[in-house]
């Protein structure tokens, strides 16, 4: 690339860059103060911590369409990828890694059951645990303890849209109330845990199956 | 006045560790950066009381998403190597 192009690029992108700063602080300050408002309708949404309030009950339509998101790239990916041999007997290259391996995984295990639980209340949720989930896959992966997947049999594609249909299943059911997930203020705790146990399967299956339908067999 | 200049200095930080990752020629330096600016990030999510953000972006962004990109240089690696010696 010349010196002259490369200079028009950098000067384009500046100038972008300016453009969208002067953008944002043209703004207007907005009409509707909105941590007031969630913090004025926390009490009737079944959970104290306000992400999580305004994730799974006030905004729980844009969470259903993340999740939703996020199955169909696995989709797409397993549509995408061919056919291959996998071999299914790991064996262990060195010691260090499947022995950190093997000691930190249960305790991820646990962080995510606590991520879940805690996020009724403090920082944490579903997706938060489901990273954490998909991590340990990844670990063991890489530990060569567990094999990159096949294609996925009947629990395992269960599994994977297991929190989606969860979640689908107490919208339709809340269909009949007339809004699309508003939830009844005294069930809206245990169906948020709910779908949050759900979501947490789901999306920890479909993170870890974004590396491990990817994962080539390794040359053990 | 500590505040301010650890805000600073993990301003600074960020900006180099995202140069770092674009500007790089080699692969495994800029994964290694981008894997370092996502912990950064977590650090300023962190600062910027948002600990929600922080735990995804230290889950998905940092851990996840740096595999697959280590992952992804080290088939290019495995790809390349025999047109090298052949």
């Amino acid at each position: 690339m010349n010196r002259a192009l490369r200079a028009a690029v950098v000067l384009g992108a500046g100038l972008l860059a300016a453009l969208l700063v002067a953008a944002i602080l043209a703004l207007p300050v907005p009409a509707v103060r909105l941590p007031a408002l969630v913090a004025a309708h926390l009490p009737a949404s079944g959970v104290t911590h306000p992400v999580t309030a305004v994730l799974l009950n006030f905004r729980g339509y844009d969470t259903l369409l993340e999740v939703a998101v996020l199955a169909l790239a696995l989709v797409g990916l397993l549509a995408q990828s061919p056919p291959r041999e996998l071999t299914h007997a790991p064996s262990p290259g060195e010691p260090v890694l499947p022995l950190l391996a093997r000691v930190l995984v249960p305790f991820l295990i646990l962080s995510a059951g606590y991520l879940l639980w805690a996020g009724a209340h403090r920082p944490g949720g579903a997706f938060q645990a489901g990273a954490v989930l998909a991590a340990a896959a990844v670990v063991l992966h890489l530990a060569r303890l567990w094999p990159a997947w096949d294609r996925p049999g009947r629990g395992l594609r269960l599994g994977l849209v297991g929190g989606l249909l969860l979640f689908l299943a107490v919208a339709a059911a809340l269909l009949a109330g007339g809004t699309l997930l508003r939830y009844p203020p005294q069930l809206a705790g245990t169906l948020i845990l709910l779908i949050e146990i759900g979501l947490t399967v789901s999306l920890g299956l479909l993170l870890a199956g974004l590396f491990l339908f990817l994962a080539e067999p390794r040359s053990l | 006045m500590m505040s301010l200049t650890f805000d600073l200095l993990l301003g600074v930080a960020l900006l180099w560790s995202a140069w770092h990752t674009l500007a790089t020629a080699d692969l495994i330096r800029a994964v290694v950066s981008f894997i370092v600016f996502g912990l950064l990030m977590v650090l300023a999510w962190a600062r910027l009381d948002a600990p929600d953000i922080a735990l995804a972006e230290a889950a998905i962004g940092a851990g996840l998403t740096g595999a697959l990109l280590l992952d992804s240089v080290g088939h290019l690696r495995a790809r390349r190597r025999p047109g090298d010696n052949g």
